[in-house]
């Protein structure tokens, strides 16, 4: 299958990656090659075969449903873009903010 | 005694036994031949001081009588798997400067059982690529060159750095992850041993994502037994992750220890000939049948009919699983942010400037194959000629133990041939992609050298949790091919 400039162009905006206008039509035309050997896959009849949806035939695991983990804020708020506000500065286990810039319009 | 980064892990197991060396002098040795040959640009993160500092607590814990499996061995962590506290980049802009908080279960089994971090390698950005030419990082050099040629190889991909590390005697053993070869096809380029385990072997959690119902972690090493040994401390069920299989380690390095392959059946798949394989990779496939034959197994011709499919399969799969895992790199929770003038532009800049061509690629690829009306006819397509060709290898174990093949269809090009089309670059995982659709186990062991003085490797492929038989078959040929050789100046 062909993919036009408005095609890349409109999947380029779904998958929230900008590209510039100057790029699409090489793009286009890489990604045509590639569906076009991609295209090879209808050779081959697959009526009545069953999807594999996983290479592992074991069943997920369910656990119990208690805390495992713990006491580890100041970790999971290390990497906040917008820095770590915490309740408690004298224990910063005990729990806080992950800041991020704004994102509400 | 030999220069201390000749020693293979079992070599250096015993010598740090016996006080014969210090886990401090060890590290220092190797860590002396990251600063020779940084040229390579094997390594993204250089951790000198965390080495030092393991270093020190491994002779310690030894002085105590409390020795691990991989006491006081150094070893490079490929950039893909979370450290705490040092960068992890994935190879991308977009994770550029990423201290991550916490452990990747794989390292952290490595340093349970004594192991030493002295850097994070190099990589293709996410994991994406045959060459290591899409990192952020600048490509890595291959240590081995043609003869009378001096250009610069690449060292495959996407685990290149991992590889070159070992095939440059920087450290004894590496880690690396494989999604359609990422493990197999760069241990061949670097005339080293490279396993990836069965899907489910060795836990993800911690590693960055780029296919999950491909991706496995598994080891770089120069020798069968080695690669066994850092398979046994890497491996294990994770009860962080869901996919990662209850099963108790076997002995890996015992199995790798007994090359005993007599009456072992080893089958060879007949549509592996294919045309574009160079002529020598063909003659030294049938050199390998040869030698797993004077070493008493038998091989049987065997059937994959879906082979040359599992390619166009693989390059539906793994963007569409790489588009979803992608999207939480959306400039707001870590990594990259690029403003924009509302939210929607602030996250198409950031995925515009922080993504690579080759990623940007395969994100349009899976966002296109996953998109409205497009499901059914490419991503389930895809997952049932998956089941096709996991029962094509079910059908093949019933008539053997082991499979033999070729591990890629060419020795290591020069940095920029074969560029210029994508499709080109994927046909170099023509031969790992299979065994990865169906999750089985596979190893690339060294086998020769070309006309030009290139390693080339041979793939043993295995049942799903018998990696021992493949290591057996593995050991056998290792053996039989003797290959000893090293590149000039390493």
């Amino acid at each position: 299958m062909a993919l036009d400039k408005d095609t890349v162009a409109r999947i380029a905006r779904l998958a929230r990656v900008n590209v510039p206008d100057e790029e699409l039509a090489p793009l286009a035309g890489e990604l045509s090659g590639i569906f076009a050997w991609i295209e090879q896959l209808n050779e081959v009849d697959t009526r009545n075969v069953e999807p594999l949806s996983s290479v592992s035939d074991v069943t997920l695991p369910l656990r119990a449903d208690k805390v495992t983990d713990g006491g580890i804020a100041a970790k999971v708020l290390a990497n906040a873009p917008g820095g770590a506000v915490y309740i408690d500065m004298s224990d910063k286990n005990a729990g806080g903010f992950f800041t991020v810039p704004k994102v509400v319009e | 005694m030999a220069s201390l980064t000749d020693l293979t892990i079992a070599q250096l197991g015993t010598a740090l036994a016996k006080k014969e060396v210090s886990a401090v002098e060890v590290a220092g040795a190797h860590l002396a031949k990251l600063d020779q040959h940084r040229g390579l640009n094997a390594f993204i993160t250089e951790t000198p001081e965390k080495g030092h500092t393991m270093a020190a607590a491994s002779d310690a814990r030894r002085a105590k009588g409390e020795a691990g499996l991989l006491e006081g061995i150094p070893l490079a962590i490929k950039d893909l798997f979370c450290t705490e506290g040092v960068q992890t980049t994935a190879g991308s802009h977009i994770l550029e400067g990423f201290v991550p908080q916490y452990e990747s279960t794989v390292t952290a089994n490595l340093w349970k059982s004594g192991a030493v971090m002295v850097g994070k390698t190099n990589l293709d950005e996410f994991a994406m690529g045959s060459s290591n030419m899409t990192s952020h990082f600048g490509g890595v050099e291959n240590p081995w060159k043609r003869r009378g040629d001096n250009r610069k190889l690449v060292p495959g991909g996407s685990s290149g750095g991992s590889a070159a590390a070992v095939a440059a005697y920087m450290v004894p053993g590496s880690t690396g992850t494989d999604t359609g070869g990422s493990i197999r096809q760069p241990a061949s380029f670097c005339g080293i041993v490279g396993l990836k385990p069965t899907y489910g072997r060795c836990s993800r959690w911690g590693v960055v994502a780029f296919a999950s119902s491909l991706d496995q972690p598994g080891p770089f090493a120069r020798t069968v037994e080695d690669s066994a040994l850092l398979l046994q401390a890497m491996a294990g069920h994770d009860p962080k992750d869901s996919t990662s299989a209850p099963r108790a380690v076997p002995d890996f390095a015992a199995a790798a220890r007994n090359p005993d392959i007599r009456g072992m059946k080893v089958g060879i798949p007949t549509e592996y000939r294919v045309d574009g394989t160079s002529p020598e990779i063909v003659a030294l496939w049938s050199t390998g049948m040869e030698m797993l034959k004077a070493a008493g197994a038998q091989t049987v011709e065997v059937s994959l009919p879906h082979t040359k499919y599992a390619l166009p399969a693989y390059y539906i799969v793994a963007p569409a699983e790489c588009s979803s895992n992608l999207a939480r790199y959306d400039g707001v929770r870590f990594g990259l942010r690029v403003p924009g003038k509302d939210l929607a532009e602030m996250y198409q800049n950031t995925r515009g400037a922080g993504f690579g061509k080759e990623v940007r690629r395969r994100i349009l690829i899976g966002t296109y194959v996953l998109s409205a009306g497009y499901y059914d006819a490419y991503y389930k397509k895809a997952q049932q000629i998956r089941s096709l060709i996991a029962r094509d290898f079910s059908q093949a174990f019933e008539k053997c133990d082991v499979l033999l093949t070729p591990t890629a269809p060419t020795a290591a090009f020069a940095a920029g041939e074969k560029m210029d089309d994508p499709v080109t670059m994927y046909l170099n995982d023509m031969f790992t992609i299979p065994a990865s659709m169906a999750g089985l186990p596979g190893i690339s062991v060294p086998a020769g050298l070309d006309k030009d003085g290139l390693p080339l490797g041979l793939q043993l492929i295995g049942r799903a949790f018998d990696e021992e038989t493949m290591l057996r078959a593995a050991a056998a040929l290792e053996q039989a091919a003797a290959f000893t050789m090293r590149p000039a100046g390493y």
